[in-house]
C-alpha cells in the first residue's frame, strides 16, 4: 500500500509518500519559521494562510520526485489533532477531498502517534514494545508503547513542555526566535561547572516533568550574575549550558527509571529536542550501561513532517480503519483514546 | 454542455451547487462549524443524483472570499483536493458577488450593495450592478472598512443585501442616503449563485489551476501582535 502523507498542524508543512514495501518514497517540508520569527511565537492565523499556499505545491512536488503517477497512490492520510485548529483544517480538507477525488480510503492521523512511530520508519527498526520519549516544543511525554494505538502514558509534563522550556529560556538569554537550537548551540561554548540548575522532580517517585521553574531559576541567575559579571556572553553560555545539561539529565533519569518500571529494554526518543546532540549522547550511554538500546528518527523526521503521518497512516489503513467522507480535526485529542490496530 | 460544481463554507451556511447547462441543483444547510461533515457528502450526492462522476465535470468553483477566514479556508482546501484529485479547472468567484447575484434572482433588483460583517467593527463591502447577461459585474473594488466610511454606490436605485446589512444597516443607511431603495440583511452566499457566475467566467477562459485557487480575505492585517 503506497500512501500519501500531509502534515499541516503547526508551522511546518510537510507531504510525504510512504509504501510499506519499498518504504519512503519522497518527502518534503516547508517550514514556516521566517513568517512568525518576527513576531517570537507562531501566529496561527498567519500558519493557516501559509498552508493553504504550500500544501498542494508540496504534494506535486513528492509525487514528481517520488516519480509517480497521482493513479498510483492508494491511500490519503492528513493529520487530525492535536494542533493549530485552523491549520489542521487546511490538510485534512484538502487530504480528505483528494482521497475522494482519487477514489481511495482516507485516514485521520494523531500527530504525536505520527512522532511515536517515526523511528519505526528507519533501519534498523525498533521491536515492539518499547517506551518512547516524545519531547517537543509542545510535548513532554514518556510513554509505554506496546503495538499500534496500544500506549500507556506513564508521565508528562505537569506544565512547560521541554521545547518551550528551551524557547522561553532562549529568549530569556535575548537569543532569536526559535530560541531552542539557539540555546544548544551557546551551551556548547559554555562551562558546565560554573552553575548547577536543579533537576526537577528527579527526587521523588513518579515518571511526570516540569519544566516551569527552570526559565524562573535562569532569570534569577542571569540578573544576579549580570550585575557584577565583566563578561556577559561569557555567562550567558554558561548558564545555557546549566539549563542544558538541568533539562538532558532530568530526562535521561526519567526515561532510565522509566525502562526499570516497565522493563523495556528499548527506548525511543522523538519530537523535536530529541535531535539535541547533547541529550543523545547522555541518553545513548546511560541507556546501554541499562544494557538497553535507543532508536531515534533521522534529525529531519524529529520535528514535524509528512513522512510520519504517511507512516502511521499507512499502518492504519492496512488495518482496515478508515474515515467517513467528512473531516473534523481536533484541536485536543488525547493519545489514550486511539483504537488499537 | 457545461457542467460545473460549485461549493460555500464561507460563512454560518454550507452548500453546493451542481449546475448542467442551465439547471442547477443545490443543497444547502445552515451549519455552524459542521462544515467538514456535510460538504464532500453534499458534493457526493449532487453528483450521485445526476448520474454523474467528478472527472466527468468542466469545472469546479469556490467561494473564496471574503467571509469567516477558517471557513474560506475550508472550501478553498476541499476544492484544491478535488481539483487536483480529477484534474479540473477551477473558478474562483467573490461571495459577496454571489450574494448580489441571488439577491438579483430572487427579487430582480439590479443595482446591488453586498455586504458581510468583517467583525472589528467593520464590514466587507461590494458594488455590483447586473449587466446584460443577468449577471452581476463589481462597479469598483470591494473592500473592507468601518460601515460609516464605505464608498457611497454612483446614482441613484441601490438595494442593499447580505448579512452585514442586519448588523450594520443603520450606519450603512445613513452613508448611503437617499441612494438606498431597501435592504435585505437575510440574503446569504448560496452555492447556486457560484454556479452560474462561474459558468461565465470559465467560458470566457477565467479560471486557474488547483494550486492557484486561494482565499480572498480583504483583510490582510491579522494580528494585533507587535513585531519583535
Amino acid at each position: 500500500m503506497r500512501v500519501l502523507g500531509i502534515e499541516t498542524s503547526c508551522d511546518e508543512t510537510g507531504v510525504a509518500i510512504y509504501d510499506d514495501r519499498a518504504g519512503l518514497l519522497a518527502h518534503a517540508v516547508y517550514s514556516q519559521v521566517e513568517i512568525h520569527a518576527e513576531y517570537g511565537g507562531v501566529v496561527p492565523e498567519l500558519a493557516s494562510r501559509d498552508h493553504v499556499r504550500k500544501t498542494l505545491p508540496l504534494i506535486r512536488q513528492v509525487l514528481e520526485d517520488a516519480g509517480l503517477a497521482r493513479a498510483s497512490i492508494d491511500g490519503v492520510a492528513f493529520t487530525a489533532g492535536p494542533g493549530l485548529i485552523g491549520a489542521l483544517l487546511v490538510g485534512s480538507a484538502l487530504g480528505r477531498s483528494l482521497a475522494w477525488a482519487w477514489k481511495v480510503p482516507a485516514i485521520g492521523v494523531h500527530h504525536m502517534e505520527g512522532h511515536l512511530l517515526a523511528p519505526l520508519i528507519e533501519t534498523p527498526a525498533p521491536e515492539f514494545p518499547f517506551v518512547a520519549l516524545l519531547v517537543s516544543g509542545g510535548h513532554t511525554q514518556l510513554v509505554d508503547v506496546i503495538g499500534i494505538g496500544r500506549y500507556r502514558i506513564l508521565g508528562e509534563s505537569l506544565d512547560d513542555a521541554a521545547g518551550e522550556a528551551f524557547d522561553k529560556t532562549a529568549k530569556i538569554l535575548g537569543l532569536p526566535y526559535p530560541g531552542g537550537p539557539e540555546l544548544a548551540r551557546l551551551a556548547e561554548s559554555g562551562d558546565p561547572k560554573r552553575f548547577r540548575f536543579p533537576r526537577p522532580m528527579t527526587d521523588r517517585p513518579g515518571l511526570d516533568f516540569s519544566f516551569s521553574g527552570l526559565k524562573t531559576f535562569t532569570l534569577n541567575t542571569l540578573n544576579k550574575e549580570l550585575a557584577v559579571s565583566e563578561d556577559s556572553q561569557r555567562t550567558k553560555a554558561d548558564i545555557a549550558r546549566a539549563f542544558e545539561e538541568a533539562v538532558v539529565d532530568t530526562l535521561v533519569i526519567k526515561c532510565r527509571r522509566a525502562l526499570r518500571e516497565t522493563g523495556r529494554r528499548r527506548l525511543i526518543l522523538a519530537g523535536g529536542v530529541s535531535a539535541n546532540r547533547r541529550l543523545r549522547e547522555r541518553m545513548d550511554a546511560a541507556i546501554a550501561a541499562e544494557g538497553g538500546e535507543t532508536y531515534y528518527p533521522r534529525p529531519m523526521f524529529c520535528t514535524d513532517n509528512g513522512a510520519m503521518i504517511a507512516f502511521a497512516g499507512c499502518q492504519r489503513l492496512l488495518a482496515g480503519q478508515t474515515e467517513p467522507l467528512a473531516f473534523h480535526p481536533r484541536a485536543r485529542w488525547p493519545m489514550g483514546e486511539l483504537p488499537p490496530v | 454542455m457545461m457542467k460545473i460544481l460549485a461549493i460555500d463554507t464561507s460563512n454560518e451556511a454550507c452548500s453546493a451547487a451542481l449546475l448542467v447547462n442551465q439547471a442547477v441543483d443545490q443543497q444547502f444547510e445552515i451549519a455552524p462549524r459542521r462544515h467538514g461533515e456535510l460538504i464532500l457528502v453534499m458534493m457526493q450526492r449532487l453528483l450521485e443524483q445526476a448520474g454523474l462522476e467528478l472527472r466527468d465535470l468542466d469545472a469546479l468553483a469556490f467561494g473564496c472570499g471574503p467571509g469567516s477566514f477558517t471557513g474560506v479556508r475550508i472550501s478553498t482546501s476541499v476544492i484544491q483536493g478535488a481539483a487536483f484529485g480529477a484534474e479540473l479547472p477551477v473558478v474562483p468567484i467573490s461571495t459577496l458577488a454571489a450574494i448580489a447575484q441571488g439577491q438579483f434572482r430572487r427579487e430582480g433588483h439590479r443595482r446591488l450593495l453586498a455586504a458581510l460583517d468583517a467583525r472589528m467593527d467593520e464590514v466587507y463591502w461590494g458594488c455590483y450592478e447586473v449587466g446584460e447577461d443577468n449577471l452581476v459585474e463589481l462597479c469598483r473594488a470591494e473592500e473592507v472598512c468601518p460601515p460609516e466610511r464605505v464608498e457611497p454606490p454612483p446614482g441613484p436605485g441601490w438595494q442593499g443585501v447580505g448579512p452585514g446589512w442586519g448588523i450594520h444597516g443603520d450606519v450603512l443607511a445613513n452613508r448611503i442616503g437617499s441612494a438606498l431603495e431597501g435592504a435585505n440583511p437575510n440574503g446569504v452566499c448560496e452555492s447556486r449563485d457560484i454556479a452560474l457566475l462561474a459558468a461565465a467566467e470559465l467560458a470566457a477562459g477565467r479560471w486557474v489551476p488547483a494550486e492557484q485557487a486561494i482565499p480572498v480575505y480583504l483583510r490582510d492585517q491579522v494580528t494585533r501582535v507587535a513585531k519583535a
